[in-house]
């Protein structure tokens, strides 16, 4: 069947080792976690994971069986199926090298990225986008020389109830 | 008023209607034990915490109650991993207590210091560590409520030192749980679905699973069968759900399954399968499974459906609810088989029982597994309740002990753990103390578990124990010889201890039998002993068990073995 990569959904009890129980469930049966982001929701008590994985429907369906089966799961959505917008965060630091430096300028202005920190020898951008945005912005910081870069999972939230 | 937290423990279980701890000492778990020397809770001490969690378990399997276990931290909480992890592939209902360092010594590797709740996260329904006096009271009755509710499990609370001399308010009515009750009524559209389908087939099958008993539907799956005259077979854990006496039983299905419950397997065009989850021990290749069939699935497990066998029908459901709801609609609608037909169908299974029988070969000189287990059968009349250990030993018993009600035939299927018997009897036995409970063992299996002979013999918990001992890891044996061309890498026993000495060191009384013409004598006399009574039978070494249908294979194509069929 078809692999595609799919975005879930999960509400969680906030409890210390929920995260280890949902990781787990997919390690242990041989499922990849593709991309992961937790946080508490307006609740502190429970908190909302949205992770990304690769699979067919089938097998999608059976993960989500599998984090139901916890006690401390709430609801699974798969988000994939339903419309639903998705971000994605990077944080990049340029150095600002004799070389490069007049180029990087320039992509910052053409790009319109965010520069969130300006030192004199690097600087700081941030950028957000769905996941084609992000590759792109991604494949025109890489001549430039990327210093270093952390990435977000996806985040994703339904359009309507 | 103010209570110490082993004080609220003991509290909690007697809210819970807590009858029997089964458990082993140690120092994390000091106060609880003083705690419980003050108190009436009846308390099991084991020679081995893992005998602890198969005792609780036994004595869930036979109850449909809770078993209760509590073991100290470090290797005490490491010992009772094997009876959790089996608990667990039987959705077997549990709280083990384990004692843990003070919590201000946690994640410092202090001595007996284990991370019991990161070991045991994938083979609990759930567990607990209790960080502070306030949350005991509310995690102990989480604990039971989510070992007994939906599809049941093991459930572990781990209880720091400190935690269980801290004192707080104890107040049982106000304890407030989140619920994890899930509405499990079927849609009735479903109902309609299965109507349909059973009007259009001309050979129904029902196959039950360990789901019928441990939902409690047995009454109902019977009456279902019955009132339509739909032949039932079952897996190893939905013996019992089913009467095995009743001319529409087939017996189990599956690897070791009876011929003819593997035929009408491979040629229904209806099975309702209820409360199973399609093990490929019991599938055989999953794309000749049932081929001709369409599959209804009834599991309270959503994560069961369409894990191994892609059904046509799945509904998630308890299997009383819905087997209530589905025989109620039936009756409205006026269903009625089509007597020729189900006449047909019936008769097709009668020859191939007629064909292929359940059998062996007697040959006068050697004792027959087989026959010891016909032979318990005819002095019990059945009414027993028998437990078993793994390999050999196990698959005749489900072959050749017919069980007629649920909870009468306990026995590790999901995870095979040798070694389950001895102790799962003891919890039984505590149970039903009038009943008549055997361990039907292997040699090597027994040597597992052997310690708590000494348990039964202490607290005088007359189990009986019907050893067939063939000198062998029989099963291990078997598969050698079938497909290793009889190399037997490390599976010959022959040096045990004398088992009837061994009985006897234990104050356990020790029976043997060598030949055939003494099997009755001896298990007359076990059966008849008020005490625990472990009886030797040297059995025919190299028995097979058969049918088999070879790993990988598909379960219509049996081999039978080079025995001539006595009839
Ligand atoms: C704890 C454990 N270790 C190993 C096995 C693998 N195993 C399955 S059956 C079997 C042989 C059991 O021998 P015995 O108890 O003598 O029973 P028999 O088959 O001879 O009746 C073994 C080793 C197991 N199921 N459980
Ligand atoms: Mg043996």
């Amino acid at each position: 069947m078809e692999k595609k990569e799919h975005i879930i959904s999960i509400l969680v009890h906030n409890k210390p080792d929920v995260l280890a129980r949902i990781a787990g469930i997919l390690g242990g049966k041989g499922y990849n976690i593709e991309s992961l982001c937790v946080n508490a929701t307006t609740q502190y008590e429970i908190s909302k994971i949205v992770m990304t994985t690769l699979g067919s429907q089938e097998t999608v369906t059976r993960i989500e069986n599998q984090l139901q089966r916890l006690v401390d799961v709430i609801t699974v959505d798969d988000l994939t199926n339903v419309e639903s917008i998705h971000r994605e965060l990077i944080l990049v630091r340029l150095n600002l090298t004799a070389d490069k430096k007049e180029q990087i300028k320039k992509a910052v202005d053409t790009n319109k990225w965010k520069v969130i920190v300006s030192a004199d020898a690097y600087i700081i951008l941030e950028i957000t986008g769905d996941q084609s945005q992000i590759d792109f912005a991604l494949a025109h910081l890489a001549p430039l020389g990327i210093a270093d870069i952390t990435r977000t999972g996806i985040i994703a939230l339904n359009l309507e109830n | 008023m103010k209570l110490k937290g082993t004080q609220i423990l003991f509290k909690a279980l007697e809210e819970e209607k807590v009858d029997i701890i089964f458990g082993y000492p140690g120092g994390a778990v000091l106060d609880i034990y003083d705690q419980l020397y003050k108190s009436d809770m009846k308390h099991i001490l084991v020679r081995h915490e893992q005998g602890a969690v198969h005792a609780a378990d036994g004595y869930a399997r036979a109850t449909g109650k809770v078993g209760v276990c509590l073991v100290t931290s470090g290797p005490g909480a490491t010992n009772t991993v094997t009876g959790i992890a089996t608990a667990n592939m039987d959705s077997i209902p549990l709280v083990v207590f384990t004692g843990q360092v003070p919590t201000g010594l946690i994640g410092n590797d202090a001595f007996q210091e284990c991370d019991i709740t990161g070991i045991t996260r994938p083979c609990t329904k759930h567990n607990f560590l209790v960080r502070s006096i306030d949350d005991l009271a509310p995690t102990i009755k989480e604990a039971f409520n989510i070992a007994r509710s939906g599809r049941p499990g093991p459930v572990l609370v781990d209880l720091p030192k400190n935690v269980m001399v801290a004192e707080t308010e104890y107040n049982p009515a106000n304890i407030k749980i989140r619920n994890y009750e899930v509405a499990y009524k079927p849609a009735p559209k479903k109902m309609a679905n299965v109507f349909e389908m059973l009007n259009s087939a001309k050979r129904p099958l029902i196959m039950t699973g360990g789901g019928v008993i441990l939902g409690k539907a047995s009454a109902l799956l019977t009456q279902l069968a019955r009132k339509y005259q739909i032949p039932v077979t079952g897996t190893l854990m939905g013996l019992g759900s089913f009467p095995g006496t009743d001319p529409l039983w087939l017996g189990m299905l599956g690897m070791h399954g009876t011929y003819y419950a593997n035929m009408a397997i491979s040629h229904c065009d209806l099975l309702l399968a209820v409360g199973v989850r399609f093990d490929d021990r019991v599938t055989g290749t999953i794309e000749t499974f049932a081929a001709n069939a369409k599959i209804v699935h009834i599991d309270i497990d959503p994560s069961s459906i369409n894990k191994n066998v892609v059904v046509d029908l799945p509904i998630i459901g308890d299997t009383k609810a819905t087997l209530s709801d589905l025989i109620k609609f039936l009756a409205e609608h006026n269903y009625a088989q089509n007597p020729a037909q189900r006449q047909e169908w019936l008769g097709q299974i009668a020859e191939w029982k007629e064909k292929v029988p359940l059998t062996y070969c007697q040959n006068g000189k050697e004792i027959k597994p087989q026959n010891v287990i016909e032979t318990l059968y005819k002095l019990t009349k059945g009414d027993a309740i028998i437990t078993t250990e793994v390999g050999q030993n196990q698959m005749w018993t489900a072959q050749f002990f017919p069980f007629d009600h649920p909870n009468t035939f306990i026995s590790s299927g999901g995870l095979g753990t040798m070694g389950f018997g001895l102790p799962a009897a003891i919890g039984v036995k505590c149970a039903f103390p009038d009943k008549q409970v055997v361990d039907i063992a292997g040699d090597g299996s027994i040597q597992m578990n052997i310690q708590e002979l000494a348990t039964a013999a202490q607290y005088k918990i007359n189990v009986k124990i019907v050893l067939l001992n063939n000198g062998y890891l029989g099963m291990v044996r078997q598969w050698q010889e079938l497909f290793y061309e009889k190399r037997y890498s490390h599976t010959d026993m022959t040096y045990a201890p004398d088992f009837v000495k061994l009985a006897e060191a234990y104050g356990v009384v020790g029976l043997r039998a060598t030949k055939p013409e003494e099997v009755e004598t001896v298990l007359r006399q076990g059966l008849s002993l008020d005490r625990p009574v472990l009886m030797d039978f040297r059995v025919s070494r190299e028995e097979c068990v058969y049918p088999m249908v070879h790993p990988g294979d598909s379960i219509s194509n049996m081999s039978l073995g080079s025995r001539e069929m006595i009839n």
